[in-house]
């Protein structure tokens, strides 16, 4: 019995590895500010890992992913501002259910087109998106955002609210690492390398690739929502390319051909901001440049050039790692 | 530099041929600004394959340097312009050169252009705070050019004509270099096939450099153009790029004549837009996107792809 | 008896170039026949109606007495016509075993599954086992495709095509690229997979060692006509055939 719940964890390791850290930390500090620092990891994290696998897994690299995570954010935002903190859980589902909706008829127009007109598209409609929440100040507060976002009963406990993100985290994570290693993420993996063979095999692939826009959609509606209790507020950059320019460039920075590269890459993004940022304020000029020299001189990310050394000076097979 | 169209007052704010005009003439300024940005991009595209998702930045260099030269350092503004394009194109240049050819051939080739683009644009609008600060600048229009023009009822300002006959002339000159020119027919030849060319023993690299030179040096005049018009701010460029991407996908990736085409139409609805429905004129450039990728995406005005 | 695919006046042009010339012929179930013609002749571009990748402009393609023209190249592999490509179609950066898992899973519909990892399946996982061992590759079932060697990464698309049990298979150029060595191998290897797997074959071929070692019937295309269909000796013989491959050695 114990055996065969430790091999079913087994699997799992590194990702109970990451939980368990990541639950140690409120014990370790007692600094807000910290807890912070350690939520805003968690929550792009997931959003870095969603975006992934549209981008590693399956090719499409989707510019506008900010789209569903503001979508998550300001429905809970909206809904907890006009209605009270008690519409906090039930404003979140209803991000997660129209981030869905939205994505499967997004989804249905832009990804006939592929390539780079799929980027640009998302990119697009995530800026159109961007633009009419700047300038409907009257119902969203346009730039000044809105503050004072208090999630309801325990969750205001700022601990509490820190596992209850771990919690989410950890299950969707959890849930896509099944997703990646499943038939269905093989599926998605082999439209990337060669969507031809795919047909060929009795398989669509815009019906796979729109499956796979919804799902990650609504993990990044799920970050954003999060997101707005982390903070206790939102605010219009969360719509904005940056936002989705930042997820991907985490993803590479990480790796995007790891499974957890993304969320890695989110980790030393954050720290690097948070260390860098209280410096100069020219962090988009240094991580700028630090991303320039990673894609051209160390394209796999940390976590890809790491494991390409082991596999070069260790005896690990080159066995599919993402 | 804040891309919001600039609405001409008419003398009555109502539909008689004045106002129908002016607006059509705004419409006209904003195509061709649009135009000389959207034509770089969509040559860049059709030559190399490459989406320079940094073309904004260029742009946005561009109105900078117009401001470098003229504003602080008194220059003659044709000079400037000229000036300007020169500096934007080695810059273009030069970014092809040491980034971009380090990525040709890669696996996902195409995601890694958008990121290293990206990249640059980080890069380049940090640097234009670093060296010229945050706050807004201004470039006055040169001696001359700062009334307006009488034709029977309606009044044009000098400017907006100057900016239309400027990318005129940029645009016949850049048609001729491309038609005329044994560099341009290789790179039309290149958009059709850039590995034929290279067996014919053509420098496709350097006919790629130079091409992307062309293409930023088109958007760097655009952006010094534009610039007495609007305030010279930073992150004009995503803005831009945007509207010019707007355009390339309705003329048709790669399509030179398309993406005029395309500028017009967009400039024109957008003109009008603005006189009507002010806060909301660019949501109408995104329909028409929307409405163009549905039935044609390959373009209005490109030959239909057989699939 | 009913052949297994009737093609019938089946034409094809690209612009003004006629690439398929009212072409018909009929395969019988179980037949293993080739298709060879000099270069340009429109032997793929006729798999590629086949397979319904493209459209014919005139003409009709019955397999198993259905018409199948229009259909998706989804639905035609579903119907049960597999086929390997002149250029190994495979996934270069998955392992041997998953680039024949993915056919398997796909063949017993299980991928729409989305929360048991691949390992799980084991159906799917002992038949693409098996479809390795009857080409010989399941000892680097675990190798990443794009490290074999060019012939066995074309015996790989060979097997990807067979993982979905097709009752016609068809071809393209197997042993193109292939030292004499692995031609010889494979010549042989299709032979038994032909009679292993109960299938209905149809080769295009440069090598003729093969044609003439193992095809039963012999069909001659040539600028998009069939020249002669008989069986290999007659072909042998022909003289409008000699004539098409003048300077080819037979």
């Amino acid at each position: 019995m114990l055996e065969k719940i430790t091999r079913r964890l087994i699997p799992a390791s590194p990702l109970g590895l990451l939980v368990l850290i990541f639950a140690m930390v409120p014990v370790i500090t007692n600094s807000p500010y910290k807890l912070n620092v350690a939520s805003h990891i968690l929550v792009w994290g997931l959003f870095a890992v969603s975006f992934n696998m549209l981008w590693g897994i399956t090719g499409m690299l989707s510019f506008g992913q900010a789209l569903y995570y503001g979508l998550g954010a300001y429905s809970v935002g909206l809904m907890v501002d006009y209605m009270g903190s008690a519409w906090f859980l039930p404003a979140l589902a209803a991000g997660l259910l129209m981030a869905f909706l939205l994505s499967f008829l997004l989804g249905l127009l832009v990804i006939r087109v592929g390539g780079v007109y799929f980027t640009m598209l998302t990119l697009a409609f995530a800026q159109l998106a961007w633009q009419i929440t700047f300038k409907w100040y009257d119902f969203t507060g346009g730039d000044d955002g809105i503050q004072g976002i208090i999630p309801p009963g325990i969750l205001q406990n700022r601990i509490v609210y820190y596992y209850f993100v771990l919690l989410l985290v950890f299950i969707s994570i959890w849930t896509l690492k099944r997703m990646a290693y499943s038939p269905f993420g093989m599926i998605l993996r082999c439209i990337q390398q060669n969507p031809e063979r795919i047909r060929f095999l009795g398989r669509r692939v815009r019906r796979n690739q729109l499956r796979i826009y919804m799902i990650s959609s609504f993990f990044a509606a799920l970050a954003g929502g999060m997101m707005a209790g982390v903070d206790s507020s939102i605010h219009t950059d969360m719509l904005l390319w940056t936002t989705s320019g930042e997820a991907i460039l985490m993803s590479v920075l990480g790796g995007i051909s790891q499974f957890f590269g993304p969320f890695f890459g989110a980790a030393v993004f954050i720290l690097l901001e948070d260390n860098i940022g209280a410096v100069t304020e020219y962090w988009p000029l240094i991580i700028g440049s630090v991303m320039l020299f990673m894609v051209i001189i160390f394209p796999k990310g940390i976590v890809g050039e790491a494991l390409s050394l082991k596999v070069r000076f260790g005896k690990t097979d080159t066995g599919r790692s993402s | 530099m804040s891309n919001r169209p600039i609405l001409l007052s008419g003398k009555e704010n109502s539909m008689d041929t004045s106002f129908f005009f002016t607006q059509l003439i705004s419409g006209l300024t904003i195509a061709t600004l649009l135009f000389l940005v959207a034509s770089g991009l969509t040559l860049i595209f059709g030559v190399g394959n490459v989406f320079n998702f940094a073309h904004g930045s260029f742009y946005m260099l561009g109105a900078y340097f117009g401001y470098q030269f003229s504003a602080v350092w008194g220059s003659n503004f044709f000079l400037t312009l000229v000036m300007t394009g020169i500096c934007a194109g080695l810059i273009g240049m030069v970014v092809e050169f040491l980034f971009l050819r380090r990525i040709y051939g890669r696996a996902n080739e195409g995601g890694f252009q958008i990121l290293l683009t990206y990249c640059l644009i980080l890069i380049i609008d940090d640097l234009v705070k670093l060296i010229w600060g945050a706050e807004y600048k201004s470039l006055a229009r040169p001696a001359g050019f700062d009334g307006a023009v009488q034709l029977g009822d309606i009044f044009i300002p000098a400017y907006n004509l100057l900016i239309i006959g400027v990318g005129l002339m940029a645009v016949i000159l850049a048609w001729l270099i491309l038609s005329r020119t044994r560099a341009g027919r290789v790179a039309r030849a290149a958009a059709v096939d850039r590995e034929i060319v290279g067996v014919l023993g053509v420098n496709v690299p350097m006919t790629m450099t130079m091409v992307f030179g062309i293409a930023t040096a088109l958007g760097g005049m655009a952006g010094t153009l534009a610039a007495p018009m609007r305030t010279v701010t930073p992150g004009a460029g995503i803005e831009v790029i945007i509207d010019s991407l707007i355009v390339v996908v309705i003329g048709g990736m790669g399509n030179f004549w398309g993406a005029w085409l395309g500028a017009i139409l967009i400039g024109e609805v957008v003109a009008f837009g603005v006189a009507f429905v002010p806060k909301w004129a660019t949501l109408f450039s995104f329909l028409i996107l929307v409405i163009v990728l549905v039935f044609k995406p390959e373009g209005l005005f490109s030959a239909r792809r057989t699939r | 008896m009913t052949p297994i695919l009737q093609i019938t006046s089946l034409k094809k042009s690209f612009g003004g170039l006629h690439v398929t010339s009212d072409v018909s012929f009929a395969v019988m179930p179980g037949e293993i026949s080739a298709i060879i013609g000099p270069n340009g002749a429109g032997k793929t571009t006729l798999f590629n109606q086949i397979t319904g990748r493209f459209r014919p402009d005139g003409g009709s393609i019955m397999f198993d007495g259905h018409e199948i023209i229009g259909k998706s190249p989804q639905q035609i592999v579903a119907l049960g016509i597999g086929r390997a490509f002149q250029i190994a179609s495979i996934f270069p950066d998955e392992t041997v075993l998953n680039n024949i898992r993915v056919a398997c899973l796909s063949k017993l519909s299980q991928t729409r599954k989305y929360l048991h990892p691949v390992e799980h399946f084991q159906q799917a996982t002992e038949n693409a086992h098996a479809v390795l061992e009857s080409l010989g590759l399941d000892q680097q079932a675990h190798r990443m495709a794009f490290e074999l060697a060019h012939g066995d990464q074309k015996l790989l698309d060979i097997g990807i095509a067979l993982a979905l049990r097709p009752r016609l298979l068809l071809l393209d150029e197997p042993t193109a690229g292939m030292s004499p060595e692995e031609r010889l191998h494979t010549k042989e290897l299709i032979l038994k997979l032909w009679k292993d797997f109960d299938l209905s074959l149809v080769f295009i071929e440069h090598d003729m060692d093969m044609v003439f070692g193992i095809a039963q019937t012999v069909r001659v295309l040539q600028q998009g006509t069939l020249l002669a269909d008989d069986t290999p000796e007659k072909i042998r013989a022909n003289k409008q055939v000699i004539t098409a491959y003048l300077g080819e050695e037979f």
